[in-house]
């Protein structure tokens, strides 16, 4: 039996069910994986289907292509640091955007040789390419500053906005002048401006708006898949796109709200460079000064607690203090003291961060809970440790009408017994604003690298014990 | 015989349809399972694979533009393969407490 285009249709809709039933899988985490292989099996049903098809006739390099593909991203994978997961995502959507570009050139050039031009094809195809040539340098960028390549601080200057309207009518223009006259000229010149947009576009945008940037190109990346969908009228990579384009823009929309800012505002706003002057309230506080406390004064407290809650931030990561806390979690758990995790939806670079990060380190999910879950536990609670995390739980977000963060959603650690705040140092929180939960009559700092002051924690709570 | 539908419109038919099933999947994903959640589509997306096959699977076109389709079968290739396998690695790690 031959293999037709029908066929290949029906596998193709096979494929797109496995892709919804897997993202559907991502309800729980113990319906997850299963999932995952869901969405693993689609994808082979997909590619054996199209390298049936007709137009498919030579497979050198084809096989040279999925090889080395499977061969890199494998060691990859297998490799990467959880904590690097953030760049791990960037670059990957840097692959997805170049791709879309070379498929839609190839498309074009493939179709010029045919004689298979027109005027609507050469519409989508820009759209395909200039979506995709956005995401990879904007890709590019959001890892440069993730791997500290390039400064997380956001690079601004007069007339910026000006400058991306400029070139963005003119990429539109040249975009319409391809799709009337498929000149080659033309498609070069716009896919060259289209990776100068993915630059200034994320260039301004601060290391602290990170998870809206990885988010958004994440959906970026759908939309460029989408495009080609349109450009080779194939409906799976329109569904395909049109979800995970969905699913970025929802992740984005998700990560602002927690941030009580707005996309425009973190796309054009450029957070965390400009340092207010003024006797703000932060500053009132600030010549109170701090309490600084002892490791032994911490364990003191949490040793007999009825129940602590711990609250990482990017600090932890950095410092790779999660095994660290798994112990500390499981030495006060064994003393009858209840545990618990509370994750602030920005907290890290990328959406979910800790929360992989604690189960990296064997942390249970039932103890992981998200703002809304655990902000309500926190009155009863005898001690909050901070680790590595800093606006997320800043009082100003409430109480400081002046403060760039204020109306943000925020884990009121504050309203706890005790709190304890790791810090290496006094510096303030990556949106530069100053904490004023730091000041509090019932908070204690501990300075010190997150990890050693937490194994410090444990080996006086393995030794002491009254 | 009837008129014939565009099949760009019917294009955008299943465009727009699948953009209502992505936000009422991705809004029942859990918080906590954002990251895999990127990681995953991530890989999905890779689904651009199929087109650059596409491109390098058809001598006709020339050396060059199978070059391209090579490269862009190379690219997408790492995403699928990364992809999956990272998002794997992820997932093997959530577990529930031990009773």
């Amino acid at each position: 039996m031959e293999f037709t285009v029908n066929h290949q249709a029906l596998a193709y809709l096979v494929a797109a069910i496995l892709f919804i039933l897997g993202l559907k899988g991502l309800t729980h985490p113990a319906s997850a994986r299963r999932g995952n292989l869901y969405a693993m099996l689609g994808m082979v049903i997909a590619i054996v289907a199209t390298l049936l098809a007709r137009e498919v006739q030579s497979y050198g390099f084809i096989i040279a292509g999925i090889a080395g593909g499977a061969i890199i991203g494998g060691i990859v994978a297998l490799r990467i640091q959880m904590t690097a997961m953030p760049q791990l995502v960037a670059a990957l959507h840097s692959f997805v955007g170049l791709a879309a570009v070379l498929v839609g050139i190839g498309t074009f050039l493939h179709h010029q040789h045919l004689g298979l031009l027109n005027a609507v094809l050469m519409g989508e195809i820009s759209a395909g390419v200039v979506i995709g040539a956005i995401t990879f340098t904007g890709s590019i960028i959001a890892f440069g500053k993730l791997q500290g390549l390039l400064s997380g601080a956001p690079v601004k200057f007069t007339g910026q906005h000006l400058l991306n309207a400029v070139i963005g009518a003119l990429t539109i223009a040249l975009a319409v002048h391809f799709a009337m006259t498929g000149s080659l000229l033309s498609l070069a010149l716009m896919t060259v401006l289209a990776l100068v947009i993915g630059v200034t576009l994320i260039i301004p945008i601060g290391g602290a708006d990170m998870p809206v940037i990885i988010s958004m190109l994440n959906s970026y990346s759908g939309w460029a898949a989408a495009a080609t969908g349109f450009t080779l009228h194939n409906n799976l990579l329109i569904i395909v796109g049109a979800i995970v384009g969905c699913s970025g823009a929802i992740l984005s929309f998700i990560m602002c709200k927690a941030m009580n800012r707005s996309i425009i505002n973190v796309v054009f706003g450029g957070f965390g460079s400009d340092s207010s002057a003024g006797e703000s309230a932060g500053a009132q506080a600030a010549e109170k000064g701090v309490k600084s406390a002892a490791v032994e004064d911490a364990v003191y407290w949490m040793e007999d607690a009825g129940r602590v809650i711990i609250v990482p931030g990017y600090g932890m990561a950095v410092s790779q203090a999660q095994h660290a806390l798994k112990e500390l979690a499981e030495l006060l758990g064994a003393r009858g003291v209840e545990v618990k995790f509370a994750i602030h939806p920005v907290a890290g670079r990328m959406p979910g961060h800790m929360n992989v990060l604690l189960a990296e380190a064997d942390i249970p999910y039932d103890q992981v809970l998200e703002m809304d879950e655990i902000n309500p536990e926190f009155p009863g609670t005898d001690v909050v440790l901070v680790v590595g995390a800093n606006d997320v739980v800043n009082p100003a977000a409430k109480e400081d009408k002046t403060s760039p963060i204020y109306g943000m959603p925020i884990l009121e650690a504050g309203r706890a017994r005790q709190v304890y705040f790791l810090k290496r140092s006094m510096r303030p929180g990556y949106s530069g604003v100053d904490n004023l939960l730091f000041y509090q009559d019932n908070t204690y700092l501990v300075f010190g690298d997150a990890k050693d002051t937490i194994e410090g924690m444990n080996t006086a709570l393995k030794g002491g014990g009254h | 015989m009837p008129e014939a539908l565009d099949p760009s419109l019917i294009a955008l038919y299943v465009f727009v349809l699948a953009c209502f099933i992505g936000y009422w999947v991705i809004w029942g994903v859990t918080p906590s399972l954002h990251t895999p959640l990127v990681a995953l589509t991530n890989a999905i997306s890779g689904i651009v694979l199929v087109g650059a096959l596409l491109v390098a699977g058809d001598p006709q076109a020339g050396l060059l533009v199978q070059l391209i389709g090579f490269v862009a079968v190379l690219l997408a290739s790492i995403n699928v393969f990364g992809g999956f396998l990272v998002t794997h690695r992820m997932l093997s790690m959530f577990k529930k407490k031990k009773k």
